[in-house]
């Protein structure tokens, strides 16, 4: 016999667990105590959403599961944007929340809250826990679900009482989901019927979203590219899938992606998405999203499919065996991939009459598109983990980091989420410890969880945040300006915090730059600098991201 | 634009979606479930939050007592069905979800109505309700209570005749349905 949060621990070594973040309070005060004895390494964050985020930048890095515990009400109310984020971009979390005692639900306890009703639909699935010797079972079906499938989050709640109670504990061989079958294989006919489209294409391109990420499947989109010499393109959850100096990518697409991978979207005559969900983000006005094109949709959720964009060859399944039998059957009909000449020089003629671009005036001032790519010179060309915020530090990141490996880029695409770029940091770097664990945020961004720059102080994690200062909500002012006739409302942020000065008071080292000249320099200094290290750079106050697809718009009218 | 030159020639204009096409018509989804708490908060959830309207519901045991049936009926012109199946099996706690096809189901609805029915008019009341089968469960001075058993368009024929004599108000069930033949629902 043991106290059932005891065998929540042994639950959690069974599944691997080294590491959760989290924050105690009354109703998870047994949970705290079984954490003494356990030897789990528990990271005190300063904020629920902290410990969330962190778990999913965990999470996002190592392809594990994240875990998080908070207690009952406001606790588990603060984990409530994390839950909603991971729900978005399909992360693997388990989150274990406390309950008041069963005697008080439904009595409006103190700190009680309908935890299982305010998150229902933004979990993959959750759990009350009704008798404590179903603890362990639960516990494993919760990393089962969110782990399998489409990843997503799961939440256990535990009533305090239950929590405490004594039961038999027995380790938990196998799970019994009867409602729970992923589809893992994709459909023979349907793969060999791709394989086919694909070979008779002319204008083929694929198109790859986070899933590819999730599938660890980027190996398999590499040797599927290869195979028909086809160009890709990757959404924003999808960069690193494939590696962006290679001469077969055309960039990121969407709203802020390259004109190249947009018009070579919108003149596809087959588009092959995998792991991706035809956001609007990236379709624009949706009736004249690549009006050519017919559509093989690869996707481990069925109801993703013909959602938004219905799909010509359907597949259902695990990306990593899909695209490793597609390749087999492409190349078994030994299609000419010289018919792709014609294509290929359109794509290119794109490349080069609209390369990225901005205006980097030779004066002092440092244009926030040249500060990323200092970042990217200063890491040795991207060997490091990038996280973000999100706005347009977030886009330009995207636009001029050149992400040549998966789970090198951790940010909030579905949700976007401001503050969600350092705790997600800190949760990368406690995960790979021997990658650098930089942060490109934004000065509104930093300050929506800058408490936890003390977590990362006190747990000697050595997140190195990036602040592209430009005194507004960047984004939002950029959108007052092209569609609300500049009438900025609420955007001008002034010149606060104090940054260095912010940064000693959490015991973090505080750096100014405003050289233009020495940037790179500076920057390799800063991320050199032990512990945790703050970066404020002053960037242009006024400045656009482009290209853009306007909302609502098509491809074909890309401005910018 | 090259030849494509491969073994198997496909012109990509042959290939066809699978839209999600509204079909127009009413259909009756049989969902089997995990009899555990909660279960129906999160079907009645997934359609709310997804925009999707139910016109019927009725939730029931089955012979397994671990497992609970939902019958819920809803618009096929409003709504692509093949979507809301989609979302619906997302749900862990749903093992099975059947579109039943209109002829090979039956469907059955329970409804109560509270009738006028004074001296005058009693008679008149009783030969409907014996036309449409129906019982009378419970008698007043002024008015009976009458059970009705039958598919979805009986109960609303039935509405409709006993309307002018004053209806005074009306419970259904909803429909629940099975498929015909030996095989399972």
């Amino acid at each position: 016999m043991m106290r059932a949060v005891d065998a929540i621990m042994e639950c959690l070594k069974a599944e691997g667990v080294d590491v959760v973040f989290g924050y105690p309070g009354g109703a998870n005060l047994p949970t705290y105590d079984a954490f003494v004895d356990a030897g789990i390494k528990h990271v005190l964050v300063r904020h629920e959403a902290g410990g969330g985020h962190a778990a999913e930048g965990y999470a996002k890095a190592s392809g594990r599961v994240g875990v998080v515990f908070a207690t009952s009400g406001p606790g588990a109310t603060n984990i409530v944007t994390p839950l909603t984020d991971a729900m978005m971009d399909s992360v693997p979390l388990v989150a274990f929340t406390g309950q008041v005692r069963t005697e008080l639900l439904g009595t409006d306890g103190f700190q009680e809250a309908d935890t299982f009703g305010i998150t229902m639909p933004i979990v993959k699935h959750s759990f009350v826990i009704q008798h404590p010797a179903e603890i362990p079972r639960v516990v494993h079906e919760a990393f089962h679900i969110a782990r399998t499938g489409r990843p997503g989050p799961v939440l256990i709640d535990i009533p305090q009482d239950l929590s405490r109670a004594e039961i038999d504990y027995q380790p938990v061989e196998d799970v019994h989901l009867p409602g729970y079958q992923p589809t893992l294989d994709g459909n023979s006919k349907q793969i060999r019927l791709a394989a086919k489209a694909l070979a008779n294409s002319r204008r083929p391109v694929l198109y790859a979203g986070g899933g590819v990420i999730n599938a660890e499947a980027s190996e398999e989109l590499r040797e599927l590219a290869r195979s028909g010499n086809f160009p890709v393109t990757c959404t924003l959850m999808g960069l690193g899938a494939y590696p962006a100096p290679d001469p077969q990518w055309v960039g990121m697409l969407g709203m802020h992606g390259t004109r190249a991978a947009n018009y070579t979207m919108d003149e596809a005559d087959l588009i092959v998405a995998i792991g991706a969900r035809f956001d609007d983000r990236i379709t624009g006005k949706l009736s004249e999203f690549a009006p050519r094109a017919k559509f093989i949709h690869i996707d481990i959720d069925p109801a993703e499919i013909s959602k938004n964009v219905p799909a010509h060859i359907p597949i259902v399944g695990d990306a990593k065996r899909i695209l490793a039998r597609l390749v087999g059957e492409y190349r078994a009909l030994e299609p000419d991939n010289a018919r792709l000449t014609g294509w290929w020089e359109r794509i290119d003629h794109w490349r080069s009459t609209h390369p990225l671009k901005y205006d980097d005036s030779a004066d002092s001032e440092i244009k926030p598109q040249f500060l990323v790519e200092s970042l990217y010179k200063a890491t040795d060309n991207g060997e490091c983990i990038l996280s973000s915020d999100v706005g347009q530090h977030q886009m330009w990141a995207a636009q001029y980091f050149h992400f040549n490996k998966p789970r090198r880029w951790i940010n909030s695409g579905g949700l976007g989420t401001m503050g969600f770029g350092l705790p997600a940091a800190i949760g990368a770097a406690i995960a790979v410890p021997e990658v650098p664990s930089v942060l490109l945020t934004g000065d509104g961004s930093f300050q929506m969880n800058i408490q936890e720059l003390a977590t990362a102080r006190q747990f000697d994690v050595p997140v190195k945040c990036v602040i592209m200062n430009n005194g507004y909500l960047g984004m939002v002012r950029q959108w007052q300006e092209l569609f609300w006739d500049r009438r900025y409302s609420n955007v001008d942020m002034g010149s606060f915090p104090d940054w260095v000065k912010l940064a000693e008071a959490y015991g973090a080292t505080g750096i100014q730059l405003t050289d233009k000249g020495t940037l790179v320099e500076d920057l390799k200094a800063a991320l050199a600098t032990p512990g945790p290290v703050v970066v404020d750079v002053k960037v242009t106050r006024e400045a656009n991201v482009y290209p853009m697809i306007a909302p609502g718009a098509a491809a074909r009218e890309m401005v910018g | 634009m090259g030849e494509p030159g491969t073994k198997e020639v496909l012109s990509l204009e042959e290939l066809e979606a699978s839209v999600g096409l509204r079909t127009g018509r009413k259909h009756i989804l049989s969902i089997l479930v995990e009899n555990k708490p909660g279960v129906l908060t999160r079907i009645a959830g997934l359609f709310a939050r997804r925009g999707f309207n139910i016109d019927t519901l009725a939730v029931g045991p089955t012979d397994d007592p671990t497992l609970s049936r939902i019958t819920l009926t809803l618009d096929g012109a409003m709504h692509p069905i093949d979507q809301v199946t989609k979302q619906l099996h997302k749900l862990v706690n749903v093992i099975k979800i059947r579109d039943l096809e209109p002829s090979e189901t039956v469907a059955r609805e329970l409804a109560l109505f509270k009738v006028s029915a004074d001296g005058s008019t009693r008679a008149e009341v009783m030969q409907m309700v014996e036309i449409f089968r129906g019982k009378i469960i419970d008698v007043s001075k002024r008015s009976v209570i009458i059970e009705v058993t039958g598919s979805f368009d009986k109960i609303e024929a039935f509405e409709r005749m006993v309307r002018p004599f004053g209806l005074i108000e009306m419970a259904r069930t909803g429909e629940i349905a099975i498929s015909r033949g030996r095989g399972e629902t």
